[in-house]
């Protein structure tokens, strides 16, 4: 038989002999994710069916992110429940504010995820780990719940689209501009159900941090997973992450061969020669809503938001850092920067960057997920227009349902910044 | 099982955010919730809803978040069930392990917005009161009826016993 990637890692983690597309399975995941929001859920369920011990305590992991640091009482409840949950099913990776970070660049960051495993997190955004060749996916919190009992989740196995780039790449565009131009191209549901497998030369010169932006919103086009076939760039990244066992030969060993089969069978594949491809902006109010950066430059902006699981890794800060050094926000402009994790955090105040953010009159906020989905930290009014890094811009994703948000990278975020609308980086450097 | 109910209508790409904002996601319970449901796109929604009653929409209904909430918070208000054209899939596992009821329809256009439906779950065919009208659909495979009818994937787990309890 011949199996795409997502299949093979499927097929390793049940104990069927063959699998394909349509197919419902029993997997055995090696890491169950949950937060602030989805975890209590989780939490009570697991309780309330009357179960009082989770399966494997080493493969649970638990985040307060979304409204940590608590933004009040209740939120600091949620928070509360994962601590006390922690403690009493002694989970040790439970992240508390200090070592908090944003989930989906903590756990690659700490090396608690890796190519070939199997990863449910109950958040969307859990398909940003596939840029390591894992098989992730975002599922609910009763998913969690019953994982945390026997560990397995229910799939049915989805068929998989290729996404092939090929061409050379202009200055100023990254992983973030080619999986907006993707879902610009197939819309929020055309890859519903089914697994993205991004791959071409562009791909494969791609940095981890660009990798992790495309992987990130491929639930952004109904994707169930955004996977990408490891090579040496990853091996490189998980070499020097927080957990020296994370090594080349641990998941090699697991599955063999960790790449698509060469006549693996694809529902669609896409080939697109993307030289040339000016940085991409997704307008309101949905992520496919795409546009080149020129067609914009009239839009002005209230708010500039640079940071979140797609782009606020130290790679990001550093591109917004470049535009951004020695020049100043535009007067009533607001920037807020928030690292992804405190990993990040450090980095940037021992590079500098930190100090150019501050120096150009933008904010430097603790690691969380406040702003991206309108929980605290930066929360849009009416009329109030926003051109952030983060993955969504549904209505009212960031406050008011009479708020418009833009999505693009970090450098055309940086650039619009300091004129106060969207701008190309070019303009201002 | 069959349900009877008057019909809410949605377009295309009902997002999580619109069903339920993140500003309420501070609670789980389904009523709290469920007082918030479509607030943003539908500002008197739970007060128009009458328990008992059904959405009916267009592609890619519950895409976005991961958020059970939003299940959660259609049941809360009072929506007993759920027809759209396509849904966003872990929108539908949520709606399968909580026992939220739904069916896919291509035809969702022969719905308008206040007439009644009736709708067979287990047999996958909705019947539209206004029109006389009927619709058959795929239904759900065993597996996922099984978990529909066990009253959640809990309970599923439970049934089918487990050492871990």
């Amino acid at each position: 038989m011949s199996y795409t990637i997502a299949e093979k890692i499927l097929l390793a983690h049940t104990k069927n002999k063959d699998i394909k597309p349509g197919e419902f399975i029993e997997a055995s995941v090696d890491v169950a994710l949950g937060n602030d929001i989805t975890a209590p859920i989780a939490i009570q369920e697991f309780k309330k069916a009357g179960f009082s011990k989770v399966f494997d305590k080493n493969k649970i992991i638990l985040v307060p992110d979304h409204f940590a640091p608590a933004k009040d009482s209740r939120s600091a409840n949620q928070c509360k429940i994962l601590s006390e949950f922690a403690k009493e099913q002694k989970i040790k990776n439970y992240f508390e504010v200090g070592c908090m970070g944003i989930e989906h660049a903590l756990l690659p960051e700490m090396g608690l995820v890796g190519p070939g495993d199997l990863i449910i997190g109950a958040d969307s955004h859990t398909c940003t780990y596939g840029a390591l060749g894992a098989y992730s996916t975002g599922i609910g919190s009763t998913d969690l719940a019953r994982a945390y009992v026997d560990g397995k989740i229910w799939l049915k196995v989805p068929p998989t689209i290729k996404f092939n780039f090929s061409g050379k790449l202009n200055k100023w565009v990254g992983g973030k501009d080619l999986i907006l131009f993707t879902i610009g191209n197939i819309g929020v549901d055309g890859a519903l159900y089914k697994v993205m497998e991004f791959s071409g030369p562009v791909i494969r010169k791609l940095s981890m941090d660009d990798r992790f932006a495309m992987s990130n919103m491929a639930i952004e086009a109904g994707g169930r997973a955004g996977i990408i076939e490891p090579d040496e760039i990853t091996l490189e990244y998980i070499s020097k992450t927080k957990n020296p066992k994370l090594k080349a030969k641990d998941f090699k060993s697991k599955i063999k061969d960790l790449k698509s089969d060469k006549d693996a069978k694809y529902d669609k594949i896409y080939e697109w020669d993307v030289t040339g491809l000016e940085p991409q902006v997704a307008c309101p109010h949905l992520p496919s809503n795409v546009k080149g950066v020129s067609a914009l430059k009239n839009v002005k902006v209230d708010q500039v938001v640079i940071g979140s699981c797609t782009n606020g890794r130290i790679s990001d800060l550093r591109i917004a850092a470049k535009i951004l050094k020695g020049r100043k926000v535009m007067f009533g402009v607001k920037l807020i920067i928030f690292p992804a994790t405190q990993k990040i955090y450090l980095e940037a105040v021992k590079e500098g960057l930190a100090e150019i953010f501050v120096k150009a009159g933008g904010i430097f906020e603790t690691p969380t997920c406040g702003p991206c989905l309108g929980g605290h930290m930066g929360i849009l009014t009416d009329a109030e227009t926003c051109i952030a890094t983060t993955n969504r811009n549904f209505l009212g994703r960031m406050g008011s349902p009479k708020s418009f948000v833009y999505l693009s990278n970090p450098a055309v975020a940086a650039a619009s910044a300091i004129t106060g609308r969207i701008t190309h980086p070019e303009e201002v450097i | 099982m069959i349900i009877k109910g008057k019909v809410h209508k949605f377009g295309n790409d009902i997002n999580t955010d619109d069903i339920i904002s993140a500003k309420y996601l501070i609670s789980t319970d389904a009523k709290e919730l469920g007082s918030h449901c479509m607030e943003a796109i539908s500002p008197d929604f739970s007060k128009k809803v009458v328990s008992g009653d059904i959405i009916v929409a267009g592609n890619n209904f519950g895409c976005g978040s991961s958020r059970e909430h939003a299940p959660l918070a259609l049941k809360g208000c009072g929506i007993q069930a759920v027809i759209a054209k396509s849904f966003a899939a872990i929108f539908f596992r949520n709606a399968i392990n909580i026992g939220l009821p739904f069916l896919e329809l291509d035809i969702v256009d022969k719905i308008n917005d206040g007439y009644v439906v009736e709708i067979d779950i287990s047999r996958g065919i909705i019947k539209n009161l206004n029109t006389n009208e009927t619709y058959n659909t795929q239904g759900f495979p065993k597996f996922l009826q099984e978990i529909v009818e066990d009253g959640g994937l809990m309970n599923y787990i439970k049934k089918r016993g487990n050492k871990n309890v």
